[in-house]
């Protein structure tokens, strides 16, 4: 048997595991209170569950060894590795594809699950019950099996001959395998990207636990005791979902070129969406636990999670999306079984609360605005809308497909500024959440009656007015223009911000570990804050105010943001003067990027190339002229000074291009210069492309002695010496053979000077052989096509070409740095919070009623 | 009436501004044809055309034209809808670098005299695998 034939039939093996582990702890439970589950039953559920968490290691181990041992008889390590992918991001790549990044869910539930085993006591059966139910869904994913002709999963198993049979090499090899994979699509080589998809996977596995308690409780009728662990899971789950949303828009910041880290694509409203209902199902959950209120509501939210989770699932995989994304999953054919499982779950989860709705408890009391439940209560309203707009639009491809599945032909599209669209209503959410966080913690921790009330909020209320007006002055006196909306923001994010750092410190003063709500709600205002800041005062600096040649033709305004930089021609842009020096490449043996003029590119390797000078950073030597060295030929970076006007201190930015045929072309990635307070951000938009052979003029020949001067198109150059060439430059020189180089300077502009070394060699066998050397910097080549000895004379070739250039946009983003340090802070209030829980005993409700004040964290 | 009642009230208010506010920004897939009869209507509306790049006998793209050092931020090219309808783009931006290689070409945005002024271009490329095929089966031999 193969290595292939191992993993796959662990997969079934894990899957018939989970057939056996689901049915056991259903029959366990069956019948039965909580806590009393049938011991045989059970032994079979744990025994089942056990045989296939080894099984899923096994699958796992498998298929990474067929990535690390570049097999690519696999179409999977064919499709997503390389001969030359390091180590870490085959990690990467093991996700890269449908099937591994199934594999990354199934394995955080089976963590989960084992987790769970231990700790969940009375709950284990129909919990665990739940959890292996869907192991059996999410392994029959990747299953591979053909019943009929009903194909149930995808395979990471599959070889290449399995799924391109029709290739022409197989008719003449049936043998053939592969010598190269297609590699890892580079914008993913990222280190985020070997840390961001499994943070967001351990987010979606942790939705499943209170859902799984949620339909546990249901099914057993215990409808209020599931809200203790619910509560803590959830913590864990909006801070891990939380955390690994605002990676995956870092990664898009860092590495994309739209301008931004949230674009408003449907993959990533997918995992949005979801986040904000479990985040307002922990704050019911929270309201249950201490106002014995919002129960119903709980319930329906824990179980909207998970429902909202599978829905991403199949709107990122099913390949519905189509036209809509940018980065969903090729699509498996797999949409079939992914509707079926998303219907299954929903039918059974919603009819099972239909059947309890009316046993739910509710709350007799009438909340009135002196209750901070009310406002919690409101707030979770507010993040539902919020989400119910997302998922209302990111839906768009849905309905064209549901609509087209009768027959009926609609062209409904994506709105065409989403960024308009989804902004407009999506900062109101932003301006609920700011204001209501802020109230309701102000008012938590108190008895609240008119008075107490007014106390409370006097003074964040009157800093908030002051900080805002002190703000908008100071931005109406920068110039900039402030909407009524970004007016709301800003005061609601102060007064978020004030309000709870209000009661931060005053909760320091009392008790520390109940700190965890006002942490994180500092952060979300920071957050919010942050985004008002970067993205709505976002300023392009690269507007362009030349090449108005054909901007008659539009009268109406239109942005010109792009500007051309000619290859060390200084341009002003912005506050700042610009200049473009050159092409470097990414040594991975040099902490700096290496000029491409000082690498001689090795032929039929073009991994490799031999160093044309000494190569060092400061006073360290990494190599010298001759020494081969490897090269990481997709990327090649733009060097960019960019000197300040005023201040004259200057800073260079490495802007990317990488060579993607599978992208189809060049992909850009910005450089990004922090500052405390702003960042420039900028990205090349088009360069000449860097794979293309030159178009040379038709070289002009020069006859010439030494110290002769040779008149160029633009430039002059004195022909100095000639000398014996080295065996440099990759001339692979062997016995006998004779190799000359000259030694022009150019001069070009201010007064710049180049040496030009082109080679003549005359091989052993009277072979003539020439190396031309180029100036990248000028577009000149020259070849010493010629030598005279007896007359002293040299001929020399030079060819002309378009001097080199780049297109560049770049752009100002102001106090970016409030989100990313609100998103740390609320990481942090997450972690705080699930530490207090963890630490606090059970308070009895008789007890929570003697001492009013001792409430639970927010 | 409860002051929960209430609640429901306005959020099921909100709920149906939300959906109508989606439904007066969504756009739709149209024709050239389609595009100038609501630009003539006055409806600035932005929609999305699906089109095609026309080639000639050499496999050239036909009728395009970008010129970075004349001007960074101009580039069009001529369109062809499903209907065959010929229509010139300007898209003021740098061409897409992967442009001449898209099977099918989406551009958003509205006819403005007589040509589509696009602000996005959406490339579908060919399938990744009939490429690689190609290039992998040959380095065997």
């Amino acid at each position: 048997m193969s290595i292939g034939d191992w993993g796959h039939l662990s997969v079934i093996v894990a899957f018939v595991a989970a057939v056996v582990s689901a049915l056991g702890y259903y029959m366990a439970a069956r019948g039965r209170a909580l806590g009393e589950a049938d011991t045989a039953w059970l032994k079979l559920g744990r025994g089942g569950f056990a045989v296939h968490s080894l099984a899923v290691i096994g699958v796992i181990v498998t298929l990474f060894g067929i990535i690390y041992g570049h097999r690519y008889e696999y179409y999977y390590a064919w499709s997503h590795s390389s001969n030359h992918l390091p180590v870490h991001y085959m990690i990467s790549c093991f996700w890269e594809g449908q099937e591994g990044s199934f594999l990354l869910w199934i394995f955080w539930h089976v963590l989960l699950g084992a987790a769970l085993m231990r700790m969940a006591r009375q709950w284990e059966a129909p919990v665990m019950a739940v959890f292996a139910g869907v192991q059996l869904f999410l392994m029959s994913m990747i299953l591979g099996v053909t019943v009929g002709s009903l194909k149930i999963g995808s395979s990471p198993f599959i070889l290449m001959r399995e799924f391109m049979p029709d290739l022409p090499v197989y008719k003449l090899n049936p043998d053939w395998v592969p010598q190269d994979g297609k590699g890892l699509n580079a914008l993913l080589q990222n280190y985020w990207m070997v840390i961001h998809p499994p943070t967001l996977f351990l987010g979606f596995a942790l939705t499943l636990v209170p859902f799984a308690y949620a339909i546990a409780g249901l099914w057993k009728g215990e409808l209020t005791k599931w809200v203790q662990p619910a509560i803590r899971w959830s913590l864990w789950g909006g801070g891990v979902l939380g955390i690994g949303i605002m990676m995956g828009a870092y990664w898009a910041y860092e590495t994309l070129n739209f301008g931004g880290y949230w674009n408003w694509d449907p993959v990533e409203n997918a995992v949005y969406i979801p986040w904000l209902v479990l985040v307002a199902g922990l704050h019911a959950l929270v309201l249950w636990q201490r106002g014995r209120t919002g129960l119903r509501t709980a319930f329906a939210l824990v179980v909207a999670t998970f429902l909202l989770v599978l829905y991403a699932t199949f709107l990122t995989r099913s390949g519905v999306l189509g036209n809509a994304s940018v980065h969903s999953f090729t699509d498996l054919g797999l949409s079939g079984q992914l509707i079926l499982y998303l219907a299954a779950f929903v039918v059974l989860s919603i009819g099972m609360l239909v059947w309890r709705w009316k046993s739910i408890p509710v709350s007799e009391k009438e909340l009135t605005m002196y209750n901070p439940e009310l406002w919690v209560f409101i707030g979770a309203t507010v993040l539902c809308l919020g989400a119910f707009q997302v998922l209302v639009t990111t839906s768009i491809p849905v309905y064209n497909a549901f609509v087209g599945f009768f027959g009926v032909k609609s062209n409904l599209a994506l709105p065409a500024d989403q960024i308009a669209h989804y902004t407009k209503i999506q900062l109101w959410m932003g301006v609920g959440v700011a204001v209501l966080s802020g109230i309701a913690q102000l008012m938590w921790w108190q008895k609240n009656d008119k008075e107490s009330v007014s106390n409370t909020f006097t003074i964040p209320a009157m800093l908030t007015l002051l900080g805002a007006a002190l703000v908008i002055l100071l931005v109406r006196q920068n110039g900039h223009q402030m909407t009524l909306p970004y007016i709301a923001l800003l005061t609601t994010g102060l007064f978020g911000v004030l309000a709870n750092l209000g009661m931060l410190l005053q909760l320091l003063r009392r008790k520390v570990r109940i700190s965890g709500g006002a942490v994180s709600h500092i952060g979300v205002a920071l957050m919010l804050l942050g985004i008002l800041a970067s993205a709505g005062y976002s300023n392009i600096i690269s507007k362009n105010t030349s090449g108005l040649l054909y901007s008659r033709e539009m009268p109406e305004e239109i942005n010109r943001d792009n500007v051309l930089l000619w290859r060390n021609d200084a341009t002003k842009m912005g506050p700042y003067e610009l200049t473009y020096t050159g092409q470097y490449f990414d040594v991975p043996s040099v902490p700096e990027y290496v000029n491409k003029e000082l690498l001689f590119p090795v032929m039929n390797d073009e991994y490799k190339a031999v160093a044309r000078g000494e190569i060092k950073v400061g006073d360290k030597s990494y190599y010298k002229a001759g020494d081969t060295l490897e090269i990481r030929p997709e990327d090649t970076y733009y060097r960019v000074v960019y000197k300040h006007k005023d201040s004259g201190e200057d800073f260079v930015l490495f802007p990317r291009a990488q060579v993607n045929e599978e992208m189809g072309g060049l992909l850009a990635s910005p450089d990004i210069k922090l500052f405390w307070d702003h960042d420039i951000y900028s990205h090349v938009s088009s360069v000449p492309d860097p794979t293309k052979e030159k178009d040379w003029s038709e070289a002009k020949e020069f006859t010439v002695s030494m110290n002769d001067t040779l008149f160029l198109n633009d430039y002059f150059a004195v022909f100095k010496n000639a000398e014996p060439a080295h065996n440099t430059a990759g001339l692979g020189l062997g016995k006998g053979d004779i190799a000359v180089q000259g030694d022009i300077i150019v001069y070009g502009e201010k007064g710049r000077q180049y040496h030009v070394h082109p080679v003549f060699v005359v091989r052993n066998g009277g072979m003539v052989g020439r190396v031309p050397d180029e100036i990248e910097d000028l577009g000149l080549r020259i070849t010493l096509d010629n030598i005279d000895p007896q007359k002293g004379k040299f001929t020399f070739g030079v060819s002309t070409t378009q001097k080199d250039y780049v297109i560049l946009k770049a752009m100002e983003k102001p106090f970016i740095n409030l989100l990313w340090s609100g998103t740390l802070l609320m990481g942090f209030g997450f972690a705080l919070a699930i530490y207090q829980r963890g630490r606090k005993p059970k308070p009895a409700p008789a007890v929570a009623k003697a001492s009013k004040k001792q409430v639970q964290a927010a | 009436m409860k002051k929960t009642h209430l609640l429901a009230l306005v959020v099921i208010a909100l709920a149906i501004g939300i959906v109508m506010a989606t439904a007066g920004d969504a756009s739709v897939y149209v024709s050239f044809k389609e595009a100038k009869e609501l630009a003539a209507d006055g409806d600035l509306r932005k929609v999305h055309v699906v089109g095609r790049l026309p080639h000639d006998a050499g496999n050239n793209i036909v009728g395009m034209q970008y010129n970075p050092t004349l001007d960074p931020n101009y580039f069009t090219f001529v369109l062809v809808d499903t209907n065959r309808v010929h229509q010139q783009v300007v898209y003021f931006n740098p061409k897409p670098q992967d442009f001449e290689k898209s099977e099918q070409v989406v551009i958003t945005g509205n006819m403005r005299n007589d040509v589509f002024v696009a602000d996005k271009i959406l490339l579908k490329c060919p399938s990744k695998y009939v490429e690689n095929e190609v290039k992998g089966a040959t380095a065997a031999r």
